[in-house]
């Protein structure tokens, strides 16, 4: 049963992101990223991690997604414009990538001692993961609401309307 | 039922298996970023890039089971949506400032 899931949902991930290449529109591009987020979800379940695979529904394949179609709608950006790129990236970048897919896969083939993945190896409890998460980690996950909080403001000062300076006076003006 | 098909059915998957996935992945997550002539699927080719590498965090918790690789990965979710954030208004900056997209055009750090 792992086997079959795992190559049914492994497929599904490798031709999301073929298709996520291959699509020139974005928002077709987006849908195919949801498609490989939530198979993801599926593969971490296989490994016994319930919490990621909850979270990659919802951080991942949810928010963020929606995120990304929803900029895509706003902007209604057409169709990309096939250009040959930069000369750079043909001559160094898609060597060094196949180079970079080479070595992984000749370093994990060679490797011997990893286990395998069954359905019957049982999962981590959301109840382990936070035990360490709230006792052991408590101060990175503190400090990473803060870098949320940080970036809701970033983000709402770089989209706000207008440069910096008319925004300024209209707000000054608006306490007036 | 057949016995191979049993046998198949109780078969585990070798954590190589996993490890080889998420290397294609990260790869064509390089091959994306590269390729792509649009700012917005530039930025998703680096949010495929991050779950490739969530992908063998996963894996390798399970191989040590170790819990921490997981919360690792909750990190990095919490980063990337950040990032996501982030991204998506600077790109929108960037539309409103040149009216385009397409990354060949935005080549000047002065607007």
């Amino acid at each position: 049963m792992h086997v079959i899931l795992f190559v049914v949902f492994a497929g599904f991930c490798l031709g999301g992101a073929i298709n996520l290449l291959l699509q020139s529109h974005p928002i077709n591009s987006a849908l195919s990223l949801i498609v490989v987020m939530s198979s993801l979800a599926v593969l971490y379940l296989l490994l016994g991690a319930e919490f990621l695979a909850a979270a990659q529904m919802i951080v991942y394949a949810g928010a963020i997604m929606v995120l990304f179609t929803f900029v895509v709608m706003l902007l209604n950006a057409g169709r990309e414009e096939r250009t040959l790129g930069s000369r750079a990236a043909g001559i160094i970048g898609f060597p060094a990538v196949v180079a970079l897919l080479a070595v992984l896969a000749t370093v994990l083939l060679r490797t011997r001692d990893l286990g395998t993945a069954a359905l019957s190896q049982g999962i981590t409890s959301t109840e382990e993961l936070s035990t360490v998460l709230f006792t052991k980690l408590l101060l990175p996950f503190e400090v990473t609401s803060v870098l949320i909080l940080i970036a809701i403001l970033g983000a709402v000062a770089l989209a706000r309307h207008g440069n910096g300076d008319s925004g300024g006076n209209q707000e000054r003006t608006e306490a007036k | 039922m057949n016995p191979s098909i049993t046998s198949l059915l109780q078969q585990a998957v070798p954590l190589q298996a996993y490890l080889l996935l998420s290397a294609v992945l990260f790869t064509l997550g390089v091959i994306g970023f590269l390729v792509k002539r649009n700012l917005i699927t530039v930025f998703m080719s680096i949010e495929l890039m991050l779950n490739a590498v969530n992908l063998s965090f996963v894996t390798f918790a399970h191989q040590w089971h170790a819990v921490k690789g997981q919360i690792f990965v909750f990190f990095v979710m919490m980063v990337a949506a950040a990032e996501a954030a982030v991204g998506l208004a600077i790109i929108i900056a960037v539309f409103r400032a040149r009216a385009t997209l397409a990354v060949d055009r935005i080549d000047l750090m002065k607007l």
